[in-house]
């Protein structure tokens, strides 16, 4: 028989393990619906893109180079 | 509970997890599945056997998706009458999705709805659109991912040609 503090963190490991097992899941290529929504694409609004890049300019001396192109329907 | 009973518990969960989480997708030299096991939603077409079948998993969402249909419309006129058949699986979650985006572009070709989403998970696809290219004898023998317009359009034709003949 094994001391009690290791049969305890193996439990504790067995119940992590079973509990990510459960709760954790990606995303699917077909569940992306909402991912693929127009309002998730960062570039949406030429307004507030202008703003901030002047936000970025005027605190940072910087613009430009932020964000990628299309949404996240992954497609393609 | 015995310690070596729980470390081999341990084990077996890690080891279930790894698998869990690897998806089986279909490839080159599978056989098409039974569609009629998957609950599909819509009428099938009448025969697939002995058809060059293509199989294409869309969505109303997926910008490439709406882009292959008139190609997709094109290939169905065009080969047809020689025996290719396309069926295109919807994965909409909420079928009016599916019925608003077929409103705007019309199908030439079967379209079906997955509504259970159980045939893609057994296809296993990592991208919208995927599509597989079934010969006569209804294996697997051509897969794409995504829709690259002109490009795609040409594979699909020398593929479907090439299927056709035999």
């Amino acid at each position: 028989m094994r001391p009690l503090f290791l049969r305890l963190f193996l439990l504790a490991v067995l119940a992590a393990v079973l509990g990510t097992q459960t709760g954790c899941d990606t995303v699917k290529p077909w569940q992306r619906k909402t991912l693929a929504d127009y309002t998730m694409r960062g570039d949406r609004d030429p307004l507030t893109d202008g703003m901030l890049d002047h936000i970025f300019f005027s605190r940072e001396m910087a613009s430009g180079g932020k964000g990628v192109g299309g949404g996240g329907c992954g497609c393609n | 509970m015995n310690t070596s009973l729980l470390k081999k518990l341990t084990l077996a969960a890690l080891v279930a997890g790894t698998f869990i989480s690897a998806q089986a997708a279909w490839k080159t030299g599978d056989a098409l599945p039974d569609l009629a096991g998957f609950k599909l939603e819509g009428p099938l077409p009448a025969a697939l056997q002995g058809k060059v079948v293509v199989l294409d998993f869309w969505a109303s969402w997926c910008g490439p998706c709406k882009e292959s249909f008139p190609a997709m419309n094109e290939l169905q006129k065009k080969y047809g009458p020689q025996g290719l058949v396309i069926l295109g699986i919807n994965e909409d979650e909420d079928a009016a999705d599916m019925q608003d985006f077929l409103k705007q572009n019309a199908a030439a070709f079967a379209v079906v709805r997955d509504a259970k989403q159980k045939l893609v998970a057994t296809a296993g696809i990592q991208t919208m659109p995927s599509s597989f290219v079934f010969d006569a004898a209804g294996t697997v023998r051509f897969t794409h991912t995504g829709f690259h317009g002109a490009e795609t359009r040409k594979q699909y034709e020398t593929e479907i040609e090439s299927l056709l003949k035999k």
